[in-house]
């Protein structure tokens, strides 16, 4: 049975007929072929998928396709405006290094655009706490947090003051 | 310079962060088929049967292969492992036969209707009981397989490859000695844990073309490899790697790619796609191999180690057709980074029924360092002397001798001694501001070389547009490591252009020229040369056109900023654009052509060493050698480990980006604080228990310490402006480093990786007990 969904993503709006076993991020890849959001482990336990729904950043691998209707949803590709201009946390994430083979990359980019919007200027241990459930392998994590560190620093809620 | 010693921004940055890098997994191509795998549930077990017929009537399957559809064995140095187990499972999780269907569902339900019956034999599961006469064997043929010469496999046991490392009179050594001590440690299994799992596509046409897209480091590898394999000739197999996620050695090899191959063969013209779960990444793909290591060593009082014998015995796994090489680098770089006259080291790689042992970061020098640095420290304190002391007497220094004979005209290891001593405030103790934590600092070394064949090769080619842009092409592959960035930096410098002006192209073997292998943190080094000799033969062909066109002589001519300028004359100049397409004469005539300019380097005077005794000349291109402290903090309540502080201090020789250096470095500490800590494969009679992220943890942002990257650059003679690898190298003292911290701390010495809030707990009590 397919269910009907409608929603947003990246402010347009989708409506599509979804299987009740498919995941947010299986949609993404799969029917709507946005695939920054990564498979890294399908289970919720490294963070690769992250994107913001309601607001919120989730795992997209957890996220059943039918719990879609009525969402708004942000992946990495919405973040840059539609002529490539890339927000603050991803020129922060250039300028910083704050990234290397940049598979968790999308997924970083958005738990801390959720994290400036909830706590626009977080201390350095709420951002660790803040990015702790997504995994990286290459990078040591320090020059992520000082990208962070640097957007909260120079924007308000991650958006350009 | 302008290019090189800049920490220019990534130039596959933006790419990355506005998620339009495509990865392997992100590939989606028109009548794609997806590809599961059946795999072994015992350790080691004889197939008598698989029964494919039920998953072949499954409306949607394609095709189902198993062994026996091709059974030609391969390997990179020892010709070891099939693709699809023939005859025997050698490891629980061997892949034993394969499906591709219309959608993954259907090769997922094809999978389960695959009827395997199996009889189980004994499994070898301890690589030290593998080593005895009565163990079961597990390569019956072992004594007819194809090896590289340098590998000495032993017949009728489970002994793959015996390195032997001879040096003076160890037994005299030990005589002279003040001092001898001995002990044993044990290095688990661990897992690379790249973030994307490992994945393959694979595209078979009607005119004999085979197209592989892969996850990996080395795509002219995995081309010979395949094509070995399959017989098939080398112009008709491409390996492309795009963005890969992550590898630490995990993609260095070949691994699922034999899989989608057959699968792809039988389906002609329909791309195959097989993406590893991280289940499968766990068990399935590559592991580090585990370790017995025995360490034996003399001491006069007055702190100089005048002996050291070694033991190490590797438990390898199933197939070691890579695991041969990690067990001759440990070998080679048996001693650590220390000037010891008198040595003898064993190094045996054996065959268990464990997951692949294969290639990870640090390449058997992780593993033997934590038990090298470890015995250093209890030798220091056994005569009385500080663990800085003892390091500063034996460590390396110019005109220094290593294990293995080689005269060292250079070393950095003293200036990175002291560096991380002074940034550690080593003398100062710690200061615990609570009654239940405890406190110390600790120190350790450690060193690598490129643990490569001497005569591995590496090409480079750059062309020059009509405007005066560049496109370089390489395949040094970025991993991750930031080798894009830093080898467009190399171009830069020689063609005194901005980087911005280069585009590097890497990783199509239809396209760009051959690579040996992007391992062994040889890239900016091999890479890096091949890349500054073809920028130099571009800048050679410019100032040999310039020549003409301006009437000035070649040697008065140099590049800078673009344009051709009279060295002594800055303002007669010309853009270097000018001779993109060659040169028009007076008479309109046309000459030369396009400007292509092109590097092809091997390592100069890398040369063999005597296998009875591992002496030799040069038997490694460079040693990459430095030193980490930790500062830690341990909660005697709980038991927990805590990292304060993390300092590193290499000699990369020169760097060539530093923003990137220090992540790399970052990076590299924090990947070793989660062996020294918590990363274990727990293995049970040869099955992997903790195949998740819940249950084998890795580092996150919350474990990470204060971080300081230091450097003290001796630049390598043979190196592209003086530059030595680095990226494996900085995370081999990290884990001792910190085990000397909590040995600093406790009283207590853990002779095993990783140390848990449990050891620590049971180690105060035993420790309260024996006080009481």
């Amino acid at each position: 049975m397919k269910y009907q969904v409608n929603f947003f993503v990246n402010e347009e709006p989708v409506e599509l007929y979804v299987d009740a076993n498919k995941t947010l991020l299986n949609v993404l890849r799969e029917e709507l072929d946005l695939t920054g959001a990564k498979e890294g482990c399908g289970a919720g336990e490294c963070g690769a998928c992250t994107v913001i729904m309601n607001g919120k950043p989730v795992n997209a691998c957890l996220v059943l396709a039918p719990e879609l209707d009525g969402a708004h949803i942000t992946t990495v590709e919405g973040l840059a405006d539609r002529e490539g201009n890339l927000s603050p946390l991803q020129e922060a994430f250039v300028k910083h290094a704050a990234l290397q083979c940049g598979f968790c990359t999308p997924g970083f980019l958005m738990t801390a655009t959720a994290l400036l919007r909830e706590n626009p200027h977080p201390t350095r241990e709420e951002i660790a706490r803040g990015i702790s459930g997504n995994l990286c392998r290459c990078t040591g994590y320090k020059k992520i947090i000082e990208a962070i560190e640097d957007v909260a620093e120079h924007t308000e809620g991650g958006v350009r003051k | 310079m302008k290019s090189v010693g800049v920490s220019i921004d990534r130039v596959d940055g933006i790419k990355k962060v506005t998620g339009q890098a495509k990865y392997v997994d992100d590939m989606k191509m028109a009548r794609m088929l997806y590809a599961q795998v059946k795999r072994s549930p015992y350790a080691h077990a004889k197939i008598l049967s698989i029964d494919t017929s039920e998953a072949e009537k499954l409306p949607g399957v394609k095709s189902v292969i198993t062994g026996e559809y091709y059974k030609k064995r391969g390997g990179l140095y020892l010709e070891d492992k099939n693709f699809l187990a023939v005859g025997t499972a050698k490891f629980r999780g061997e892949a034993v036969a394969a499906v591709a269907a219309e959608t993954l569902e259907i090769a997922q339900q094809a999978v389960d209707l695959i009827k395997v019956e199996y009889e189980e034999l004994p499994a070898v599961t301890n690589a030290i009981e593998g080593m005895k006469p009565d163990a079961p064997i597990i390569h019956p043929d072992l004594g007819s397989y194809k090896v590289a010469p340098i590998f000495h496999p032993i017949a009728g046991t489970n002994i793959s490859h015996h390195f032997k490392l001879r040096k003076g009179d160890v037994e005299k050594g030990f005589a002279e000695s003040d001092y001898v001590t001995e002990h044993t440690y044990y290095v688990p299994h661990v897992q690379h844990v790249p973030i994307e799992p490992h994945v393959a596509v694979a595209q078979y046409e009607a005119d004999g073309k085979l197209t592989v897209w892969a996850s990996c480091q080395s795509p002219f590898a995995v081309r010979q490899a395949l094509a070995a394999s399959f017989d098939l000739p080398l112009n008709k197999v491409r390996v492309i790697s795009p963005y890969v996620g992550g590898g630490f050695g995990a993609k260095a090899g070949t691994t699922l790619e034999g899989i989608v191959i057959p699968l792809s063969m039988l389906n002609c013209g329909r791309p195959v796609k097989l993406n590893y779960t991280r289940e499968e990444e766990f068990e399935d793909s590559y592991v580090r191999q585990g370790v017995h290591i025995k360490i034996k060593t003399g001491v006069r009082k007055d702190g100089k180690i005048l002996a050291e014998k070694v033991e190490y015995v590797w438990d390898a796994g199933a197939y070691t057709e890579y695991g041969v090489n990690i067990v001759k680098a440990a070998g080679l770089a048996a001693l650590g980074p220390y000037d010891i006259p008198n040595a003898w080291a064993d190094s045996y790689c054996v065959y268990t029924n464990h997951p692949v042992g294969g290639p990870y970061r640090g390449f058997g020098m992780c593993e033997i360092h934590f038990g090298l640095e470890q015995n250093l420290d209890m030798v220091a304190r056994e005569i009385g002397i500080s663990e800085v002391e003892i390091r500063r007497i034996n460590g390396l220094r110019a005109g220094g001798i290593t294990g293995t004979g080689q005269v060292l005209e250079d070393s950095g290891y003293q200036d990175c001694l002291e560096t991380v001593v002074k940034e550690m405030d080593y003398d100062t103790p710690s200061v615990s501001p609570s009654p239940t934590k405890i406190r110390a600092k600790g120190i350790a070394g450690g060193w690598k070389s490129p643990s490569m064949p001497t005569d591995v090769a590496s090409a480079a080619i750059i062309r020059m547009n009509e405007d005066g842009t560049f496109f370089l092409m390489t395949s040094g592959q970025d991993i991750g490591q930031g080798s894009d960035t830093a080898l467009t930096q190399i171009a830069a410098e020689v063609l005194s252009v901005d980087p911005s002006k280069i585009t590097i192209r890497t990783g199509d073997t239809d396209h760009t020229p051959y690579e040996w292998q992007t391992v062994a943190s040889r890239t900016t080094y091999c890479a890096g040369n091949a890349v500054k000799l073809a920028a130099e033969d571009a800048r050679d062909e410019i100032l040999d056109l310039a020549q003409i066109k301006m009437g000035y002589g070649k040697r008065d001519l140099e590049l800078r900023d673009g344009f051709v300028v009279h060295k002594m004359h800055p303002e007669i100049k010309v853009p270097i654009s000018t001779f993109a397409l060659g040169l028009t004469m007076p008479d309109a005539s046309g000459i030369h052509g396009p400007l292509i300019g092109k590097g092809s380097f091997v390592v100069p005077n890398n040369m063999g060493f005597d296998h009875e005794t591992g002496q030799g000349t040069k038997p490694v291109a460079f040693w990459t050698m430095g030193v980490n402290g930790a500062e830690v903090e341990i909660d005697t309540e709980t038991g927990e480990i805590r990292v304060l502080k993390m300092v590193s201090c290499f000699d990369p020789g020169k760097v060539i980006n530093p923003k990137l250096y220090d992540a790399q470095v970052e990076g590299a500490m924090v990947q070793a604080l989660g062996t020294a800590l918590f990363e274990e494969l727990k293995l049970k009679d040869g099955k992997v228990l903790n195949k998740s992220f819940v249950d084998y943890k890795i580092p996150t942002a919350d474990d990470m310490p204060e971080l300081v990257v230091k450097v003290a650059e001796h630049a390598e003679p043979t190196g592209p402006f003086g530059a030595r690898g680095i990226g494996e190298p900085v995370m081999v003292p990290g884990a001792p480093a910190i085990a000397n911290a909590v040995a600093n701390a406790l009283g207590v010495r853990f002779y095993r990786m990783p140390i848990t809030a449990d050891d620590v707990l049971k180690a105060l009590k035993e420790k309260k007990a024996q006080e009481a």
